[in-house]
């Protein structure tokens, strides 16, 4: 039977939770990096024991932890994030002219063929590299470089590079989403890149439908069919089936289509989850309930799950990166919120159950089904 | 011989219990001083100063002596009581946050 490891960030350490394929008993191992912001943590596709996480801390910068046995040990490997060239600005809160300043680690991506390959996405935005298991960092510059980056601006959470989608049928194509520039593809494994927001439409931007500026949330694949695109924007759930090069919106019912994460099922590419929250300005679910929306048509028609989450009085926040999936027949989904609960659902999101209720506010969640 | 002190989260990440025991080759300066500790330790790289403009990170203060050093030139001498070992360099990080 499968095991199931779920690989949770939380703003004071990292915790991993276990279970056999029943998913019904959990082990919790953690904290790791007490004390600790760790912001993602992933594990290789082509190695699942090898895992990489990113922890950072106000006072102490930023750090790169590896395990190569799933997560019992952990070591430092390189923390080195230099900017290639000069690294020029981009546009503070008020429009002047920014330099680019390194801050953090909001997300690593495993490539999906070697576990010594390792993408990360930076605050100020940046995508970096290592080929070395994250000993050393070298930038992508394609991205800043392409010619937009002058105008890119912070959203509220810093100018992150939070999404790093890798194309499973094509080694050089990516797929990167940025608070608050938009999303950007790369045909070239990662020389080049282009924005691609046509169709996104931003109410709060000068220019509504401009090619970058776009407050893009999350972006979610499914890997049998990577030129359909999902997105959870600042506000709008959107679709694209050509890769990037155009988007619909998709909201259809849901009670707000502002919110953070969005994700796939496992086996089924057009039932998608989100989490709806009731505005940029009051981030917890609506009426107090907190609800999973999940679409069975790859948007436009949703339903609620509530089945075994609070429906009242709840104010958490679920972040962009704090939602996954396991790929047992029976697909579970993952779910981690700013109050410290990581929840489970074993059939597809019929039902919910929390794995563990008081951790602290989780900002990552990630699943490995482990044979 | 020199003696450091580190605050907590980075005794945990160094691996060591109580304060650390430097020989500093030539005169003791902040920069001397912190570079024997990362070639010592090298996950520390990073955590106290810049790797690239080798500043102190904000949130840290030096001290030592009764004295706050943070505003010190990085090659200024360290004080006679440090470089001797009677007294500890210590590496304050700043009391905020929750």
């Amino acid at each position: 039977m499968s095991n199931i490891r779920v690989l949770v960030g939380t703003r004071k350490g990292a915790f991993i939770l276990t279970s056999n394929g029943k998913r019904d008993r959990w082990d919790i191992s953690g904290p790791h990096f007490a004390g600790w912001e760790i912001y993602h943590l992933k594990g290789s596709s082509a190695d699942p024991d090898r895992l990489y996480a990113s922890q950072c801390s106000g006072w102490f910068g930023q750090l790169i932890q590896r395990s190569n046995d799933g997560g019992k040990t952990w070591a430092p490997v390189g923390n080195k994030f230099v900017y290639d060239g000069v690294p020029g600005t981009h546009q503070w809160y008020d429009g002047t002219p920014h330099p680019w300043e390194f801050k953090r680690v909001w997300h690593l991506e495993p490539s999906l063929t070697d576990p010594d390959t390792v993408y990360a996405g930076v605050e100020d935005a940046a995508l970096f590299r290592s080929a070395d298991g994250g000993q050393t960092w070298q930038e992508l510059p394609g991205l800043r470089g392409h010619g937009s980056g002058s105008r890119w601006q912070p959203g509220a959470g810093g100018m992150c590079l939070h999404t790093i989608l890798l194309d499973p049928t094509d080694p050089r194509r990516m797929f990167i989403a940025i608070s608050a520039a938009g999303a950007f593809r790369t045909d070239d494994a990662g020389k080049t890149w282009r924005p691609i927001n046509r169709g996104l439409h931003s109410q709060h931007i000068p220019d509504p439908i401009a090619e970058v500026g776009h407050c893009v949330h999350r972006i979610a694949m499914h890997h049998s069919r990577p030129r359909v695109l999902f997105m959870q924007k600042h506000w709008d759930v959107m679709r694209s089936d050509d890769a990037g090069e155009s988007w619909q919106e998709v909201s259809g019912n849901l009670p707000t289509d502002f919110g953070f994460v969005i994700d796939v099922h496992a086996h089924e590419p057009e039932t998608i989850y989100v989490v709806p929250i009731k505005s940029d300005s009051e981030h917890y679910p609506p009426e107090g309930k907190l609800r999973v929306y999940r679409s069975r048509t790859g948007g436009k028609e949703w339903e609620p799950l509530t089945k075994g989450l609070p429906q009242g009085d709840c104010y958490v926040n679920v972040l962009r990166d704090a939602m996954a999936v396991d790929s047992l027949d029976s697909c579970g989904v993952y779910f981690g919120t700013t109050g410290g609960q990581v929840y489970a659902s074993a059939d597809a999101g019929d039902s919910w159950a929390p794995i563990v209720r008081d951790l602290p506010a989780v900002l990552s969640v990630e699943v490995q089904t482990l044979p | 011989m020199i003696r450091v002190i580190l605050p907590a989260h980075l005794r945990t990440l160094a691996h060591v219990g109580g304060e650390v025991r430097l020989d500093v080759e030539g005169q003791a300066t902040q920069r001397s001083v912190l570079d024997a500790l990362e070639a010592h330790y090298p996950m520390l790289r990073g955590t106290i100063r810049d790797q690239v403009t080798q500043q102190r990170r904000p949130f840290l203060r030096f001290f030592a002596c009764e004295q706050d050093l943070s505003h010190e030139l990085p090659d200024a001498l360290l004080p006679g009581a440090v470089t001797s070992g009677v007294e500890p360099f210590l590496i304050i990080a700043a009391i905020a946050g929750g």
